[in-house]
This record gives C-alpha cells, sequence and structure tokens, in this order.
C-alpha cells in the first residue's frame, strides 16, 4: 500500500477519525476531531464513511508528498493550502498524482483543518479507534499518542474509482466569523440548581475570552466569575461539551480529549453543533452562551443531519482552482 | 436502599446522569457495578458510553436514534431490577502486591510522622482494609479505590510530582491507588506494585474493574524484582522535586 510521506508535521498534526467510544469505564477519552462537522464534510468530499481516519491539522504548516494516485479534500479552518505550489480551494476535492507536494500554509481564520484521503489514511486501531490521543499515548500512526513527524509513511488504500472533483456549497459550509467570536447553544444540566437566577443571568448576559491554556482537553474561559453553591462535587462522569466552574468561577468547556471523571460543579453542556465554532477560535476570541431545552436540542440534531443528507456536493469543471 | 432514592439528571444534548448518592457506599458502588451492566444489554446500540463514578452512573446514548424519555424509561426498569439484585454479586475480590519501604515510597516516612506512627503501623494499616473500586478515570487504568483507614488518610502534596512511577502505591485523604504508568501527580507514595495496572495489550486490559473489592499485600524487595517490578535507580525520578 502506498500513500502520503510527511514532509513537516506542521505545527501539531494529528490522525483522528470519529472517536473512541465504550472505553470510558477504564478511563479513556474518547478524541476524535474537535470540528466534527468539518471532519465530516472533508471525509463526504472524499466520499468516505464518517468514521475514516483524517488528519487534524492545529493552525498548519503540514507539507506532505505523495507517492499514489488518489484525491484529497481540505477543510475546517481557512488555511491556504497548495498543490505543486499551485493553489487549492479548500471545501474541494482534489485529484492527486504520485510525486505531487501538498503543502498548507497557515491558518488566517480559525484554528484547526481536516484534511482527508479517499478511502481514509490507514494505521492500526486502538482500543477501537485510530484517535491519536497525546496524554494518554494511545491511538495514532504507530498506536503511541504521537502527534505526525516528518519521516512518517502514511498509507492509504488504492480506491479502483476515485471521487468527482466536486465541491460543499459555500452556503453549506460552518461560518467561521471576522472577528474570532461565537454564539454557543447549551443545554442546562448536571449542578444546574447550584447556580442560583443572579449567577445563570450574569453567565448568560456575558462574554467569555478564550484563554491560551485551551487546547483538546478543553477551552478555558475568561470572564465575569459565577459563582456555584458547591464548591466540589463527589467526582463524576463528564460528557463532550460540559461547561464546568471550578473555585474562581471561570468556565471551562471540556471537548474531544477532556478527563472522563471529574469533581468540579457544572452547570450545563455546549449543542454539539457548536463545538466546532467554539474549537475554530484561537486565544483572545470571545463567546457567550444561550440556554436551549433539551428538545430543542434534539430537533437542532434531527434538522442539522436532514439538512446534511440532502446537502448535494456540486461538480466542479476546469481548472480553476480559484 | 431502594430504587427511589435514585436521581436522574440532564447531563447533555445525548447524555443522562443516574445520581444514586452524595456519599461513598460499597453498596451504592455495587448498585453502580450492576445498573451500568443491566443498561449495556438494556440500551443496546443505542449506548455510546458510560461512566460509572462515586455516586454516579452517566449514560451516553445515541441522540438521533432516540430520546431522554426513552432512555429514561430504560433507565427506570433498569434501576427497579436492580433493588432486587443488589445483595447478590458483589464484584471480584483481587489483591495486588506491594513492596512498602521508604525505597520504593518515598512519602512513607512524612506520612508516619504526622500521623504519629511508625512506618510499619501505617504499612499494617494500608493492609488491613478491603477496599472498593469507586472510580476509574484520570488517566488510564487509574482506579480510585477506598475509603483509606482514617489514621493513615493524608492530604495532597503542596506541590505534585513531576514524575511519579508506574506502579506507585499512594494515598490522597481517604482514597488509594496504583499508578498505571508514568505520570505527574500529587498523592503521597508509600510503595510500589509490581503487576502491570493497565496494559494495552493485555486481555483484561485492568486487573479491575468499578465496583470490585481490592486487598493489599505486603512483599519483600526480593520479592517485588521476581515479580517483574522495576526500582527506578534515579532517586530523583521517584523523589520528583529535584
Amino acid at each position: 500500500m502506498a500513500g502520503f510521506k510527511i514532509i513537516k508535521p506542521g505545527i501539531f498534526s494529528l490522525l483522528q477519525d470519529s472517536g473512541r467510544f465504550g472505553m470510558h469505564s477504564i478511563g479513556l477519552t474518547t478524541g476524535g476531531p474537535m470540528d466534527t462537522q468539518s471532519f465530516n464534510w472533508a471525509n463526504r468530499l472524499c466520499e468516505n464513511l464518517t468514521d475514516c481516519a483524517a488528519i487534524e491539522v492545529t493552525i498548519g504548516g503540514l507539507v506532505l508528498e505523495a507517492d499514489i494516485n488518489t484525491s484529497i479534500a481540505l477543510t475546517g479552518a481557512d488555511i491556504p493550502l497548495t498543490i505543486n505550489k499551485q493553489p487549492a480551494s479548500l471545501w474541494q476535492t482534489h485529484h492527486i498524482n504520485a510525486g505531487d507536494r501538498i503543502e498548507l500554509g497557515f491558518a488566517q481564520t480559525g484554528s484547526r483543518g481536516y484534511l482527508a484521503v479517499a478511502g481514509g489514511f490507514q494505521a492500526m486501531p486502538s482500543f477501537g479507534s485510530r484517535s491519536t490521543v497525546p496524554r494518554e499515548g494511545l491511538g495514532g500512526l504507530h498506536q503511541n499518542g504521537k502527534p505526525l513527524q516528518s519521516g512518517d509513511q502514511l498509507q492509504c488504500p488504492d480506491v479502483t474509482t476515485l471521487p468527482p472533483s466536486q465541491c460543499l456549497p459555500e452556503s453549506q459550509r460552518p461560518i467561521l466569523t471576522d472577528n474570532n467570536s461565537a454564539h454557543l447553544r447549551m443545554v442546562l444540566g448536571y449542578q444546574q440548581d447550584a447556580f442560583n437566577s443572579l449567577q445563570q443571568q450574569l453567565f448568560f448576559s456575558s462574554e467569555y475570552k478564550v484563554t491560551e491554556s485551551s487546547d483538546r482537553m478543553g477551552y478555558r474561559l475568561n470572564g465575569p466569575a459565577i459563582v456555584p453553591a458547591v464548591d466540589g462535587i463527589l467526582s463524576e462522569g463528564i460528557c463532550l461539551g460540559a461547561i464546568q466552574v471550578p473555585a474562581d468561577g471561570q468556565p471551562i468547556v471540556l471537548l474531544a480529549d477532556r478527563q472522563t471523571i471529574g469533581g468540579y460543579p457544572k452547570i450545563g453542556s455546549v449543542l454539539s453543533l457548536d463545538l466546532g465554532k467554539l474549537t475554530q477560535l484561537t486565544p483572545g476570541g470571545t463567546v457567550s452562551f444561550e440556554a436551549i431545552s433539551i428538545e430543542q436540542a434534539h430537533n437542532l440534531l434531527l434538522l442539522n443531519q436532514q439538512q446534511v443528507e440532502h446537502t448535494k456536493l456540486q461538480p466542479v469543471t476546469g481548472g480553476s482552482n480559484g | 436502599m431502594s430504587a427511589s432514592k435514585h436521581t436522574i439528571a440532564i447531563a447533555g444534548e445525548n447524555a443522562l446522569i443516574i445520581y444514586f448518592g452524595d456519599k461513598l457506599s460499597a453498596e451504592i458502588a455495587t448498585q453502580i457495578a450492576q445498573a451500568a451492566e443491566q443498561l449495556k444489554t438494556a440500551l443496546g446500540e443505542l449506548l455510546v458510553d458510560l461512566v460509572p463514578s462515586y455516586g454516579s452512573l452517566l449514560v451516553t446514548y445515541q441522540p438521533l436514534k432516540t430520546d431522554h424519555y426513552y432512555v429514561r424509561n430504560l433507565i427506570r426498569q433498569a434501576l427497579q431490577k436492580l433493588s432486587t439484585e443488589a445483595e447478590h454479586n458483589q464484584g471480584a475480590t483481587v489483591s495486588l502486591p506491594v513492596y512498602y519501604s521508604t525505597e520504593s515510597g518515598p512519602d512513607l516516612q512524612s506520612l508516619a510522622d504526622n500521623a504519629g506512627l511508625s512506618i510499619e503501623e501505617v504499612i499494617a494499616i494500608h493492609q488491613q482494609t478491603e477496599y472498593r473500586v469507586y472510580a476509574i478515570g484520570f488517566a488510564p487504568g487509574f482506579a480510585y479505590l477506598g475509603e483509606v483507614d482514617e489514621r493513615i488518610a493524608a492530604p495532597r502534596l503542596a506541590t505534585p510530582r513531576q514524575k511519579v512511577p508506574r506502579g506507585a502505591v499512594a494515598i490522597a485523604d481517604r482514597q488509594t491507588a496504583v499508578y498505571p504508568a508514568q505520570s505527574p501527580g500529587g498523592w503521597n507514595l508509600i510503595g510500589l506494585c509490581p503487576q502491570r495496572m493497565f496494559d494495552p495489550k493485555a486481555e483484561p486490559t485492568m486487573p479491575v474493574q468499578v465496583g470490585d473489592r481490592v486487598t493489599f499485600i505486603g512483599i519483600s524487595r526480593e520479592e517485588f524484582i521476581a515479580l517483574g517490578g522495576e526500582l527506578v535507580s534515579d532517586a530523583k525520578a521517584i523523589g520528583g522535586e529535584a
């Protein structure tokens, strides 16, 4: 099997599939993409199943060389892409020939890009998933949790019928705001009652800044402190998007590589559909929150699924990569 | 305990959390372990993941295939079965060998001093309790065991170590644990266990699961090495704060 050679890994590039599930009882987190929608579109553009492994490129700088004829697509953050020094569009499938050099610049807007290949990047799964979790030393190309490194040889399958050149219509692409801000819908839950109405009003009417200590485990926010009536609880399971509030009153949104259990009170959890918006923010970005009911959340998830299923990719004609 | 004591709360768009109680208790630990087993069967492919912990069980489900009303009902049914079966099946008992010494447990002396006990007394007390696995988390395979005898309970270190070796047996407040891999950590180290607590290539991956009971058995330095234990030759790797 042939594939791609990593010439430069860039700032932080990780092999990710949809995540590691069913392993919380032995303390393993899920991993998986931070911006699931962009990840899914990258796979869809390559006509892959949703759990195919792609590369999550944080900020950028990844350079690869192909030794296979295949197709790729880059989605997510606004990262300049060139194929043999020629600019190439994001959100679009590109045919690649053996010998081609694929270079990613650095994100101008957003923070994470997703590079998928037809058939998906191959690696031995660890606990059912190829997702790389550096903190656990699990998953990834060498099953040791290490980010991609120069010289790594990525294998991908020989796909007999490559996807046509196609793109996701602009209207369907997740919106990256120019002003590095996001409005996040959340479902109240967990210890919501420990936050009295004054604290809740403060939380929902304030803007919070994304701090430097934001990573795949969680985004730490800074803003008006909200104080729960309890400072600690018996450690309990943490779901994706949970908003925990430690003693200093500064919320932390827990993400793909979150710890499985924790003892800080939580006010609720961010809607998964909005986590891409959050995780594309860079430090200094701002967020605000809005509570929705769990019924609304279910409706939004179902609606989104319908929209995704009914979205038609547009054929791309001509040699222009625009 | 009756099933009516449970409460079910929303955790997120596709997660419910069942609260069994807000105190450590062996009875609750058993119930949670059983509920987890029941829900695996009851939810089948609707289940994404379960996180059992001290007093709660987090249930994550497929939100595109079901909703929280349906999952709540399944949970209630499973919990009702539980209340009649809770007396049975107390979980497995696992005994773990420990080489207790100041060489393998750099905090043993200070812990004994602060407790007003001799090192031998601390070691004996640690072995007298049959512990429960209350939760697994923090790191892959990290099992929280309780409750430690009050006489040898000790607060976390003011400054956590950068490196705690794999197999370190440690105490924090009324909890004890064996570090499954080298990691940072702020617990008081009292010995080393030669048994692997997390091995991705082994089946099962971990020797214990939530709800099991654990006892510690003191072994000699020679036995520790014979069982495959490794003493970190560089004292700084254990001593940490260097």
